[in-house]
């Protein structure tokens, strides 16, 4: 009895291992497209760009390094921060010699989950199918002096060893200029727009406070990243706050609490977003495309972007944000695209889209 | 600790008044002055000194005790104690030596009406508030203009005003005084919104357009200050376009898409700017 156990354990080791060996060996497999795709996508996931990239077809035109690139990223962008979390795929078209398979993949990253859909061509090549993964080369910018010469503000704020009696610099004056509660999915969410009135640089957040029935405190959350942190004067920035699980019946009123630093600041960069078009994607859905474009010398490592949409009556009916996965090379547009809820689509008169940036190696 | 309760005891008793008052203080005092205490009698006993700033107890010879500057620095009521005779008196603030001033806010927009808060504590060399009423001038303004000016009175050692922010912006002294002493402050006048935004186009090298303001100013003429905000926008077939460009010398200009006929508009903050239909129907 006493040697049966290891044995059959060691017996259940060998089956699992070959249970393994198996199922990663038929997720390799290339006898079908969508094989081809998933062992691409599966080396994706273990960060073997190497090993992904012997499953590219050759009529991608792409080198392994742009590939690599492309799945591991670069410039210090958000993709460099990702991993390949959880991937889909579905066999769109196919044929003898080629298919269409579409591949809904999700990055899990510094800042949440990041989703991204391909439409993946995939060939038949030297008697195996490969997928054709094109990318765009990495624009080449043309040795040039770009003058920045924006503000920057410093602040030097009272000693430790002043008169109680002696001045100090305000916090900036913000103000809310609209909100608008929501609910969706059984969540409460408040919507809305602040503005920096003042004319120094503040860094801004918006919390929020719900007050139940009972005239109890019900929940307080902050609009976290769904608003723009850092407002120059006069810049308004859309922000979201929710609240999850909580209905608006419940509710008796909320208290709104926007807070401002003073904090010191640049002006640079400036980020253009270009040709800002609400259209449907591939699948049907309501997406707002465009291009950023950053106008300064230096590369923005991370672009945040911020969507807020009105209806007719000029009123905040919904706030979305992405982040985008490439690095903004200076002068150079960069596409972007944020899902717009389906259900609001045909509501949406006007909408407004700005850009917050994280740069690595920027001295704020 | 007897001691302490001792000396609890007979400030409370003698403060009740069931002490036999003999004992006198030549008034008024000033703080930071020296006093007499005059006692009845002859040989040595103590003295306990209850205060605002403290309490004291020290053997002294009855006749005429000599209270030091140091023992009454702090105004307010005093008594002493001694043989349980009490005699309570009033020391008050010295002359005025000091001002806090407190001005807020440390920025207001040109031609704010009653935005700028300034009040002004009284304080001897001591730290006491003199309490005393006394006038307290007030003024603000930028370097050549006229400013604002105003006086008032102190009450209980307080003195505050409101008063208009300025016309031109720039950094305002905001002055309060009284006597000899002065104490300043500077509000930063800054320019109020935006007013009459406009811009113009033309076309850019590249094809782009190239949208640039004209200087950007309040309603009292200040420059709008650099860094602000302005941001332009075009709609045209491809989509809408916009760009949040920052004022650079009193102007704001950006480059936006090449475009057949476009809207371009212009806004900062919530005050909106003029349109210029570009291309086909300019």
């Amino acid at each position: 009895m006493n040697k049966v156990l290891p044995v059959l354990l060691i017996l259940l080791a060998a089956a699992l291992v070959a249970a393994a060996t198996l199922h990663s060996s038929s997720l390799a497999s290339v006898t079908t497209p969508e094989g081809a795709v998933l062992a691409l996508l599966n080396h994706v996931k273990t960060r073997d760009a190497e090993g992904a990239y012997r499953y590219v077809a050759k009529a991608s035109n792409t080198a392994p390094e742009d590939f690599a690139r492309d799945v591991s990223g670069q410039e210090g962008n958000l993709r460099t921060y990702s991993a390949l979390q959880h991937f889909d795929t579905k066999v769109l078209r196919q044929d003898d010699q080629q298919a269409s398979i579409r591949a809904t993949l999700e990055w899990a990253s510094a800042v949440g989950a990041v989703y991204d859909s391909r439409d993946l061509k995939v060939v038949r090549e030297d008697n195996t199918w490969k997928v054709v993964w094109p990318v765009q080369p990495p624009a080449k910018v043309p040795p040039q002096v770009i003058p920045v010469n924006y503000l920057r503000w410093d602040i030097v704020t009272r000693g430790d060893n002043d008169d109680w009696g002696a001045q100090n610099v305000d916090a900036p004056r913000v103000r809310i200029i609209s909100m608008n509660p929501v609910e969706k999915d059984g969540n409460f969410i408040l919507l809305g727009e602040i503005e920096n009135e003042d004319t120094v640089p503040g860094f801004v957040s918006v919390a929020a406070t719900l007050i139940g029935k009972d005239g109890q405190i019900m929940a307080q959350e902050e609009s976290f990243d769904k608003i723009s942190h850092v407002l120059l004067p006069k810049e308004i920035s859309p922000f979201r706050i929710d609240f999850p699980n909580v209905r608006r019946e419940h509710i008796q009123s909320v208290h709104m609490q926007p807070n401002a630093m003073l904090v010191p600041a640049s002006a640079d960069p400036v980020i253009g977003v270009m040709h800002q078009a609400l259209q449907k994607d591939a699948r049907g859905h309501s997406v707002l495309t465009g291009e950023l474009v950053n106008q300064s010398g230096q590369t923005v490592n991370i672009p945040h972007v911020l969507a807020t949409f009105y209806d007719n009556a000029g009123k905040v009916i919904w706030v979305s944000d992405g982040y985008g996965d490439q690095a903004l090379a200076p002068q150079t547009p960069v596409a972007f695209s944020l899902g717009v809820r389906d259900d609001l689509a045909p509501q949406i008169h006007s909408y407004r889209v700005t850009v917050n940036q994280y740069s690595r190696d920027r001295v704020q | 600790m007897n001691s302490l309760r001792r000396s609890l005891f007979l400030f409370f008793f003698c403060a009740s008044g069931f002490c036999w008052a003999q004992l006198q203080v030549a008034g008024p005092l000033q703080a930071g002055s020296v006093a007499t205490l005059q006692a009845p009698g002859s040989g040595s006993t103590t003295l306990y000194l209850f205060g605002p700033g403290g309490a004291s107890k020290r053997p002294v010879q009855r006749g005429a005790i000599a209270l030091s500057a140091d023992e009454l620095k702090t105004a307010g009521r005093y008594t002493a104690i001694l043989d349980g005779s009490s005699t309570s008196f009033f020391v008050h603030a010295a002359k005025l030596e000091a001002i806090s001033f407190i001005a807020r806010p440390s920025r207001v927009p040109a031609t704010a009406s009653g935005a700028v808060l300034g009040s002004a504590f009284l304080f001897d060399r001591f730290q006491n508030l003199v309490l005393t009423p006394a006038p307290v001038s007030f003024r603000l303004a930028v370097e050549g203009t006229p400013g604002e000016e105003r006086s008032v009175s102190a009450k209980d050692g307080v003195a505050w005003v409101q008063l208009n922010s300025g016309r031109r912006s720039g950094p305002a002294q905001f002055i309060a005084g009284s006597g000899e002493v002065r104490v300043r402050r500077i509000v930063q006048q800054v320019a109020a919104d935006p007013c009459s935004l406009r811009m113009s186009a033309r076309r850019a090298p590249d094809g782009n357009i190239l949208v640039e303001t004209t200087p950007i100013q309040d309603c009292s003429g200040n420059a709008v200050p650099d860094g602000t905000i302005v941001t332009f926008a075009s709609v045209d077939a491809a989509g809408r376009s916009t760009v949040d460009a920052r004022i650079k010398r009193g102007f704001a200009r950006a480059e936006l898409p090449a475009s057949h006929s476009a809207t371009l508009s212009v806004a900062a903050g919530v005050v909106l700017g003029n349109e210029i239909h570009w291309g086909g129907g300019q």
